[in-house]
């Protein structure tokens, strides 16, 4: 594996009863890289997401995370990881702070105290330190996920559709962060949205995903006018509506 | 394993109950409430009773270490319900946690907890009931060590059941002590029961402590080799509970089911 590559997955492959959820996909995350796993909804990308971070067990196919093996050395791969998702809000009933300090702890973040302060002021988080997470606004309970996402400086982050239900500035401010953390940290980011608009300005490649698999890949700024499509947005419905027009491309 | 990470399935059971009087509570409470419930029946039992007995070392005795029992089971399961009611599963499960130190937090939360429940039971037994823990001599550690056993083991279970049914299903698991108690012997001789409940009994590491106990207070001597095999069933069960906690755990991940769990089943 190269030592540019974060994230390595191969054929993987995932089936629910008859629904083939995610079949036999490969791509690879490189380090400074952001890359936007896009599809409709059911494509697969939470699926995919899922079985990255070791809560779903693929049907087959290999994930490996800075090289190591997620089958085999589940702990170590997943502890060069962390995550945040519109769907797994943290813990409403303990402060930012405790969900900080406890995140950390499963993380094994060395100078956890020096980190917390870090990212309680990065994240303009330091007012709500105090303040239970279930009685945040959408925008601070995102800033305190991406808090706890970036905990342990993960090479590896994933994030699942971070900016649903945020207005556009906080919306921006939340790429900014991101975007910082992948210059700095040397970090790679799987990022999944709707949002095209947002995907064209944060991502540096797609992957468009239906029924499961991979149907094109490439710069969301030159992908459209390559098939056709004047924006981001008409190729997204295409492989919403037509998939199979893009197929083979 | 790694300390720091069983320390931080504890350290969250300690902020939600230092931040909760409603979680504060409930680890006494109840357990106080039985006391003085079963304190002063045994008084009033010693009254109209042949003279000489004392129920009070017999039933409050018992009562207090079932009581016991009980606090350890839930205080495992409690932790547990945590994650299930503020919907952690996700968050929890793709850390770098491994379940022996996710199981590990969960029984280390509950022994903490259990210790304030049963300080608050000691305190009203000893002083307001006059009930001695050294009549028990140095058997009350055994009876304490079986009950501890089985209560992690049957807290274990109990997890593994709400994981696998879904989060309703916690209501089939608060009663499991109260199925339990007529075959563990708790108020009365297994002697007593049928014989279909005494092959039950047999098999629950309770119902040599109750007989133990019983024999103690009647002036007889406890058999070691019957606590033995007590404390041995009970590491068996907690064995059996933690391998099927890992087979549910398993199988929610094969199918899905812990990014899913609110939806409580996948049909």
């Amino acid at each position: 594996m190269s030592a540019s590559k974060i994230l390595s997955v191969g054929g993987l492959r995932k089936v629910y009863g008859d629904l083939v959820a995610v079949d036999r996909i490969s791509f690879d995350v490189n380090r400074h890289e952001i890359v936007g796993l896009l599809g409709p909804n059911g494509a697969g990308k939470t699926t995919a997401i899922n079985m990255i971070l070791s809560i779903l067990d693929p049907d087959e196919g290999t994930i490996h995370i800075e090289g190591i093996d997620l089958a085999s050395e589940r702990s170590r791969a997943i502890q060069r990881t962390n995550f945040a998702a519109v769907y797994a809000p943290l813990p409403g009933n303990l402060t930012v702070f405790q969900n900080l300090k406890i995140f950390g702890l499963l993380y094994g973040v060395g100078n956890l105290s020096e980190r917390l302060e870090e990212l309680l002021k990065m994240f303009d988080l330091e007012k709500f330190r105090d303040k239970k997470y279930g009685v945040l606004s959408s925008g601070e309970q995102t800033r305190a996920s991406l808090a706890k996402a970036m905990l342990n400086r993960p090479p590896l982050l994933l994030l699942d559709e971070p900016t649903a239900s945020l207005d556009p500035s906080t919306a921006q401010d939340i790429r900014a962060r991101v975007r910082e953390f992948s210059a700095r940290e040397a970090g790679g980011v799987l990022w999944t949205s709707h949002n095209m608009y947002e995907v064209e300005e944060i991502c540096d490649r797609v992957l468009f995903l239906s029924h499961g698999r991979i149907l094109l890949e490439g710069d969301p700024k030159a992908l459209p006018a390559e098939h056709g499509k004047r924006t981001l947005e008409e190729l997204f419905i295409a492989v919403a509506r037509e998939p199979l027009s893009l197929e083979g491309r | 394993m790694s300390f720091g990470r069983i320390l931080a399935v504890m350290l969250r059971q300690y902020y939600l109950i230092r931040g909760s009087l409603a979680r504060v509570v409930p680890l006494f409470a109840w357990a106080a409430v039985d006391m003085v419930l079963w304190g002063f029946l045994t008084r009033y039992l010693n009254t109209v009773a042949s003279p000489g007995f004392n129920f009070v070392p017999a039933l409050l005795g018992a009562v207090l270490l079932w009581d016991f029992f009980i606090r350890i089971m839930q205080g495992v399961t409690m932790a547990f319900f945590e994650d299930v009611w503020s919907r952690n599963f996700l968050n929890v499960f793709a850390t770098p946690l491994l379940i022996p130190e996710y199981v590990s937090g969960l029984v280390l939360s509950s022994m903490a907890t259990s210790v304030v429940g049963l300080v608050a039971m000691l305190l009203i037994a000893t002083f307001w009931f006059h009930l001695s823990v050294f009549v028990y001599g140095l058997m009350v550690i055994p009876f304490l060590l079986v009950l501890f056993l089985f209560g992690i083991a049957l807290g274990i279970l109990g997890c593994a059941l709400v994981l696998r049914f879904g989060p309703a299903s916690e209501w089939f698991i608060w009663p499991i002590p109260a199925l339990v108690s007529p075959f563990a012997g708790v108020l009365y001789p297994v002697s007593m029961l049928p014989q279909w409940m005494q092959w039950i009994a047999n098999i629950l590491p309770p119902s040599y402590v109750f007989e133990g106990l019983r024999k103690i207070v009647a002036g007889g001597g406890v058999s070691g080799g019957a606590l033995v095999l007590g404390a041995c069933l009970a590491v068996g069960y907690i064995f059996l509970a933690y391998g099927y906690f890992v087979k549910v755990y398993r199988h929610a991940l094969r199918t899905g089911l812990i990014a899913r769990y609110s939806a409580e089943n996948l049909s």
